[in-house]
């Protein structure tokens, strides 16, 4: 009997950890959050933003717009108030 | 927390803007390191985090059917244990619909055999994902889809079914109570569970703005007062031992349910009824914590 | 190998520990129950180092041995009837998942009403899920067919779960002259589990059992179909290997013929194969084809020893409800349709819940078949 010769590797699992960053949820926005100078780098906002998309650099919070959604939890949250929003502009 | 930046849970899931439930998962995995596999149940997070081809995870994560998540993580534990692997932590993940209602007999069993796995809970109280239906975790008097309030419907007739209770009844060495509002002691709480062998149990309170009724930007502010009015108690119930980790000096639950669509329809009356609910249920937790009792022992 | 003398779910107990799972996991049922009973006295002596897990029900069980194949192990779990209609939604999900599980069958009826004997409604009923399904006739041969299921199961070119059926009572409880394979002989025949296509490992993330939207659903499934399909070779190939080094062949491994050179030829499945042999002896115008892979269909292989027949009688046990046949009727007479000159194809539905089919029975239905239009159903009794 003779054996197959292709093997048809099955495609069902995900083997790319973290792939779904290629998914820009960032045009989903109404509202954008803006860090001002008040910031003090206490990473509140790191530790609560729900897509992990502001990150501490420099002692200083960055928003990556790629992937903010505008739910302004940062904003919210923020016991400084060093973060304000504006309307996304279309 | 060493790296602030660190991060297990890509970005790029679907889910609603202001989500609470990845709000927990983001933070669990900041806590738990990646030396885990997750099994996870249909839910919510399941649905927007591993949209074929592309998922979030970057830790290793399965996903069977609805309902039996703890069963799946109690058999990857098992074959981790045979291959001689004593330190992945297995987690068995969901929503409370898929832990508290249709998986509670999956829960239940590894909760009876001890099985070393850790069973967690992100509760929006209720089955967000397919549009906001009532669920075992639903709080009395909350309007969903399927118990709308109306003019002869309070919302949810009954009170919230109280799975952690029912874990340290099983025996379960380890049970907690978290909130996705105080970040410290979710990761505290999950840290010390990790060091626990055999079945431990946390629920996570995740607030949801689509379900509940609120604006996105609110999700942490509803979860912190959810714990400041006594609607979520935050306690940890060591070798049957119970203590409240937070015992905030109580506000009154309307702030809280005021703050919530799902909860507008409630006459002072009910809001009555509910406070009195919360000061009775708060004052009886007091005596269990001074009366020292072993909860695993009598139950 | 040992000549024995033992109870079928014992003979089925003793290979699976040949076989070396990491994992087994059990939910009582009847018949299946000797076979579990077996295992976890096997464990608890020490004689069979594998992981035991004692589960809350046969979903937990489908569910925990999902989890643990999908962790890199070798699992083994065993149910019948109501168990196996419980799994239902595991079936479809660890096929989907492509997780290479073995699971024995003990064949039984599906309530309601409850009946605790023998058909094969509940694997039949399972069909759609994607796993292979062999159906065997002697103790024997359920035990062969575990060590051959795990080395088809784990193939590269398969990566599918498989059950094997073996009829509840008839061949669990029944005590049979067998030989039972040494360790090493088994251990020589399965290589190692090693999967790289599904696997959770904290040193390779991956995400297994995701959502998926309808376009890549379909070809997903597409491709479950593919590799069910393409698993017949493998199915025949692992039967001869089997055949070289244990000195026991089962047909081609999907099929089996008996005698099959006359003018009727009856189709069966599982032990009932064994009186059918009898009665095939006893005249000489009917011979008999058993279906020994029902999931991948046979349906080639059908053809080919069939398309001659006059008549071709289809003896099952089990009834499609709402079809007015059997399902395995209505599939060989479906792969027969494609032939200019087809053989008149009759069914029978026999043997429900556990109902004796005698010799006198199956003449019974070899006469009257003669009588019977093309595409008529009868009940047996």
């Amino acid at each position: 009997m003779k054996k197959s010769k292709k093997i048809t590797k099955p495609s069902i699992a995900i083997k790319e950890p973290g792939s779904s960053k290629k998914v820009k949820t960032g045009a989903w926005r109404t509202f954008k959050p803006i860090v001002t100078d008040k910031c003090t780098g206490c990473g509140i906002c790191v530790i609560f933003c729900p897509e992990g998309c502001v990150k501490l650099k420099n002692k200083k919070a960055t928003i990556d717009y790629d992937y903010c959604k505008g739910c302004l939890i940062c904003m919210n949250e923020c016991p400084v108030k060093a973060i304000k929003k504006e309307r996304e502009k279309k | 927390m060493a790296d602030i930046n660190f991060d297990l849970l890509a970005p790029g899931c679907r889910t609603c803007a202001g989500c609470g439930a990845v709000i927990a998962a983001r933070n669990l995995l900041r806590a738990t390191g990646k030396d885990i596999i997750i099994c996870e149940s249909t839910g919510c997070l399941e649905v927007t985090s591993s949209q074929y081809p592309l998922t979030a995870w970057k830790v290793p994560w399965i996903h069977a059917v609805f309902e039996n998540a703890a069963s799946v993580a109690a058999g990857v534990k098992t074959a981790l244990e045979a291959q001689g692997n004593d330190h992945t932590q297995v987690i068995a993940f969901g929503g409370d619909g898929g832990m508290v209602d249709i998986g509670f007999g999956a829960v239940s069993g590894v909760l009876e055999r001890d099985d070393d796995i850790m069973i967690i809970t992100y509760d929006n109280e209720a089955y967000a994902n397919t549009g906001v239906q009532r669920s075992g975790a639903t709080p009395f008097g909350a309007s969903t889809s399927t118990t709308p309030a109306g003019l002869a419907s309070i919302g949810k007739k009954q009170w919230k079914k109280n799975l952690p209770m029912i874990a340290v009844a099983h025996g379960s060495k380890y049970v907690a109570c978290v909130s996705i509002a105080y970040p410290q002691d979710l990761q505290n709480k999950v840290k010390k569970a990790m060091k626990i062998k055999g079945a431990r149990y946390m629920h996570i309170h995740t607030p949801c703005p689509t379900g509940w009724g609120f604006d996105s930007s609110k999700t942490i502010e509803v979860a912190r007062l959810a714990v400041q009015t006594g609607m979520w108690i935050l306690y940890e119930i060591e070798d049957g031992k119970f203590k409240k980790t937070m015992n905030p000096e109580l506000k009154p639950v309307e702030e809280y349910l005021k703050m919530q669509k799902r909860f507008k329809h409630l006459t002072e009356k009910e809001i009555k009824i509910i406070q009195e609910h919360i000061n009775k249920t708060w004052k009886e937790l007091d005596n269990l914590e001074k009366s020292g009792v072993n909860l695993r022992t009598i139950l | 190998m040992t000549r024995c003398f033992m109870e079928g779910s014992d003979l089925v107990a003793r290979v699976v520990k040949l076989c070396k799972p990491d994992v087994i996991s059990a939910y009582p049922i009847t018949p299946q129950t000797h076979i579990v009973e077996k295992l976890a006295d096997l464990v608890a002596d020490g004689k069979l180092k594998s992981k035991f897990m004692e589960v809350e029900s046969e979903f937990s069980a489908i569910s925990s041995v999902a989890g643990a194949c999908a962790a890199g192990s070798r699992t083994f779990t065993a149910t019948s009837s109501q168990g196996l209609a419980l799994m239902h939604e595991m079936l479809f999900a660890s096929a989907g998942m492509r997780l290479p599980l073995v699971m024995v069958v003990a064949n039984r009826a599906l309530s309601s009403p409850i009946n605790i004997w023998n058909d094969q409604q509940d694997s039949i009923s399972q069909r759609d899920a994607g796993w292979i399904q062999i159906y065997v006739e002697t103790a024997q041969e359920a035990a062969d067919s575990v060590i051959q299921a795990y080395r088809i199961a784990e193939d590269e070119r398969v990566l599918l779960p498989i059950m094997v059926c073996m009829d509840g009572f008839i061949l669990t409880h029944s005590m049979e002259p067998a030989d039972l394979p040494n360790e090493k002989e088994v251990q020589e025949f399965l290589p190692k589990y090693n999967p790289t296509h599904a696997i959770l490992d904290p040193k390779k993330p991956m995400t297994l059992g995701p959502f998926a939207y309808p376009e890549p659903y379909f070809r997903l499934r597409k491709e479950l179909s593919t590799a069910i399909d393409e698993s017949r070779e493998v199915i025949s190939e692992i039967n001869e290997k089997f055949a070289k080094k244990f000195k026991r062949k089962y047909g081609n491994g999907l099929i089996e013929e008996y005698k099959n050179n006359r003018k009727m030829a009856i189709v069966s499945m599982g032990s009932v194969v064994g009186t059918i042999r009898e009665v095939v002896d006893s005249r000489n115008d009917v011979g008999v084809v058993r279906i020994r892979s029902y999931r991948p269909f046979p349906k080639k292989d059908l053809i080919k020893v069939l398309k001659d027949k006059k008549i071709v009688i289809v003896l099952e046990k089990d009834i499609s409800l709402g079809l007015g046949s059997g399902s395995v009727f209505s599939e060989v007479r479906d792969a027969l349709y494609s032939l200019k000159k087809k053989p008149k194809v009759v069914g029978f539905i026999a043997g429900l819940g556990g109902v004796d089919i005698t010799i006198k029975l199956i003449n019974r239905a070899i006469e009257h078949s003669e009588k019977m239009k093309d595409g008529e159903v009868e009940w047996l009794i």
